[in-house]
């Protein structure tokens, strides 16, 4: 019973890294009409920056504060010199664009950094684990990223939901040419926006850092899911990352802890582990084609 | 409709990073595929930095027959190390190639190499499948075949008289392999098998499974940046001061080592080689090495470099001719001084040697290292060996 319980809790935490880009992502998507195939690198920006910041001061204040800059900092550059110019041009443009934006800074960073992966430790203070029942212990590290991503969910649903920022967004996403039509300054706004999810994708990528290894390329792993997630929730939709991203954690997790040893009670183990470990691999994807099937437009729909 | 459609072509593109890297032309020229970007890009980037060191301690020359290195990034995508090996094949003519590091990228592009009748000497990865019946006269391996990597930990386990193994390996050839290599010389029980996915970077749901077997033992094989995760998050969840772990180098090696730190201190390794092995060639290699690159060299850097040496001693035979047949004719003699100490190649043409247990102790200047402790398995070639009719 532990077992279940601590592997929701991973599933749990996975999902709740998986909102904080997708979250960016969908904005970005959902408002601009932009497909950020740079996203990732965003992400990878704000651990290599927390990582380096890390190393040279030794203060975790500084770290987190250095990899939410650059990661926003970067972010807003992309928007307003390259993004900008492709939000009248079609989608393959912007694909070709943003991957070619990826390979530029993967190349960057292995040029000032190079190709071995950086070692950042966990904060002294958060480094250990705590019982939470009888017989689960869970890293009060991971404990942390759960509490800081549900903060940030809430956080997002204020400002989209409850400020005259968040109005302007709500807006953008269903009735962009209205919201220009009025007068508001629709370019101070993409770049906020885009800020805003290059921020969120910097603070998951320094929480990553010390439990993934920070290293080039660690952005398109992620980001794979990242878009899984945004189908799945919706596009546009902050509601749909957010539920998106923990189903896509939970189900996972859970597939990949428990499918191999169901399967196993139907067949021989080594062929049960191979089984098993390809569905599980698979299952987020059969997942995303059954909610099309069903919610062609996913599960919460920006503008329905 | 639109938007869909484009995130399906933004996944596409985003599942298929690539970054070629070119290099030049040269008298005799060696191809080398190798995987430089990624989370494996340190490994390909140190079996190129041996092999070009081996060229440049001899003044740009192999065997003394002048030669320049052709590098080209897998990215660790098979599709793609296929398709650079065609392009060095019949656009450039090239008759002598190496460099792959990963087993999945060697299952696709090995047999178009030596079916077009050119040369290929393995660096690293060495699958199960072309170690038996589907050996090739024109294929060698200078590292290990995968399996015996492995076998050495098993063997090492039973040594250390282990009862309980959990183990777990990416889903692909080469952690089939080690699973398997594990498993055939290891005594005890095996209580726990998972594979893992190649790209995965979080561990927590396997942590938690190891915790509930409650093993005597971990064993596990993730190269590159995955090992570097793994054993992080391993100490993170409170298992490393709990349950020993016994891993064969690929999961441990220099780099790792500096990542994880003191944690990895007591932690029990096989290899095949070692910075400390008290020879000349090593002693040359690793001083030329750290020289050169300011880093110390991984177990891959001594296999590109051993890899050079074994070329250089059939170009030496052969007079600097690329001819394939004289080539391998020579190679399979292994005249030459491995960093490893003895060397030779079995009739599957994979090598015989001996396997060492290396412990992680503090250094002299307080970084932990790997320290060679003695002989786990002496003069062992594979278990395929005696399939291979060559």
């Amino acid at each position: 019973m532990t077992l279940v319980l601590e592997q929701l809790l991973n599933g749990l935490q996975f999902g709740v890294m998986l909102f904080l880009l997708a979250a960016g992502l969908t904005l970005i998507f959902g408002i601009m009409g932009v497909i950020n195939l740079a996203h990732g690198s965003l992400y990878m920006v704000g651990a290599y920056a927390a990582a380096f910041a890390a190393a040279q001061t030794g203060s975790v204040i500084i770290a987190i504060i250095a990899g939410l800059a650059a990661a926003a900092i970067v972010g807003m550059a992309m928007e307003l010199f390259v993004l900008r110019r492709l939000y009248a041009r079609d989608h393959l443009d912007q694909v070709l664009a943003t991957f070619a934006l990826i390979l530029i800074f993967n190349q960057s960073v292995t040029l000032l950094f190079g190709r071995q992966p950086l070692f950042v430790s966990v904060p002294p203070a958060l480094n250990g684990s705590i019982e939470l029942l009888p017989g689960l212990t869970y890293p009060i590290y991971r404990l942390i990223i759960i509490a800081v991503g549900l903060a940030v969910a809430l956080g997002l649903y204020l400002l989209i939901n409850r400020t005259r920022i968040g109005m302007l967004v709500r807006a953008g996403a269903t009735h962009r040419e209205m919201v220009r039509a009025l007068g508001v300054d629709i370019r101070l706004l993409y770049t906020a926006v885009f800020g805003l999810g290059a921020l969120l994708a910097g603070l998951a990528g320094l929480m990553a850092g010390p439990i993934l290894a920070v290293q080039v390329g660690m952005g398109e792993q992620i980001l794979i899911m990242t878009f899984v997630v945004v189908v799945i929730g919706g596009v546009g939709s902050i509601r749909g990352a957010f539920f998106g991203a923990l189903l896509v954690g939970l189900v996972d997790t859970v597939l990949r802890a428990f499918l191999p040893g169901l399967l196993r009670q139907v067949m021989t183990g080594s062929e049960a582990d191979a089984l098993g470990a390809g569905l599980a691999s698979m299952g987020i994807y059969m997942l995303m084609a059954v909610v099309l099937l069903v919610r062609p437009k996913g599960l919460f729909p920006a503008n329905v | 409709m639109q938007q869909r459609k484009s995130v399906c072509l933004g996944m596409m593109l985003a599942a298929a990073v690539a970054m070629p890297a070119l290099a030049q032309q040269a008298p005799v020229k060696i191809g080398m595929v190798t995987t430089l970007s990624g989370p494996g890009g340190y490994l390909g980037q140190d079996i190129r930095d041996a092999f070009k060191l081996a060229i440049d301690m001899n003044g740009g020359k192999l065997g003394g027959a002048p030669v320049e290195l052709v590098v080209e990034d897998d990215a660790l995508k098979p599709g793609q190390g296929k398709q650079i090996a065609e392009k060095m094949l019949k656009t450039d003519g090239i008759k002598i190639m190496t460099g792959i590091v990963f087993s999945n990228v060697a299952g696709a592009t090995v047999p178009d190499i030596v079916d077009a009748g050119a040369l290929y000497v393995s660096p690293n990865a060495a699958p199960s499948n072309f170690a038996g019946k589907e050996c090739n006269e024109n294929y060698f391996v200078v590292s290990w075949q995968n399996d015996s990597l492995h076998e050495s930990a098993g063997q090492h386990a039973t040594n250390l008289g282990y009862k309980k193994a959990f183990i777990l390996a990416p889903n692909y050839q080469a952690g089939k392999d080690a699973l398997a290599g594990f498993k055939r010389l290891f005594k005890g029980e095996v209580v726990g098998e998972v594979y893992t996915r190649l790209d995965q970077t979080d561990f927590a749901p396997e942590m938690a499974q190891i915790r509930s077997a409650n093993p005597d033992v971990v064993f596990q094989f993730h190269p590159g940046g995955l090992g570097i995760a793994f054993l992080r998050q391993y100490q993170q969840a409170g298992l490393l001061g709990k349950t020993p772990m016994v891993l064969a180098e690929p999961s441990l090696d220099a780099t790792t080592l500096k990542a994880v730190g003191d944690a990895a201190l007591g932690l029990s390794v096989t290899a095949h080689w070692n910075t400390d092995f008290d020879n000349a060639s090593n002693k040359a290699f690793v001083e030329a090495f750290t020289k050169a690159y300011n880093r110390v060299p991984t177990y891959y850097a001594s296999q590109g470099y051993d890899t050079a040496l074994a070329i250089a001693s059939a170009l030496k035979a052969t007079g600097g001719k690329a001819d394939v047949p004289a080539l391998r004719k020579a190679l399979a003699k292994a005249d030459f001084q491995s960093v490893r100490g003895a060397f030779k190649f079995g009739p599957n043409q994979h090598p015989v040697q001996d396997w060492y247990a290396l412990k992680v102790e503090k250094g002299a200047d307080g970084a932990p290292v790997l320290k060679t402790q003695g002989k786990v398995l002496s003069n062992h070639s594979d278990a395929y060996a005696k399939d291979c009719k060559l």
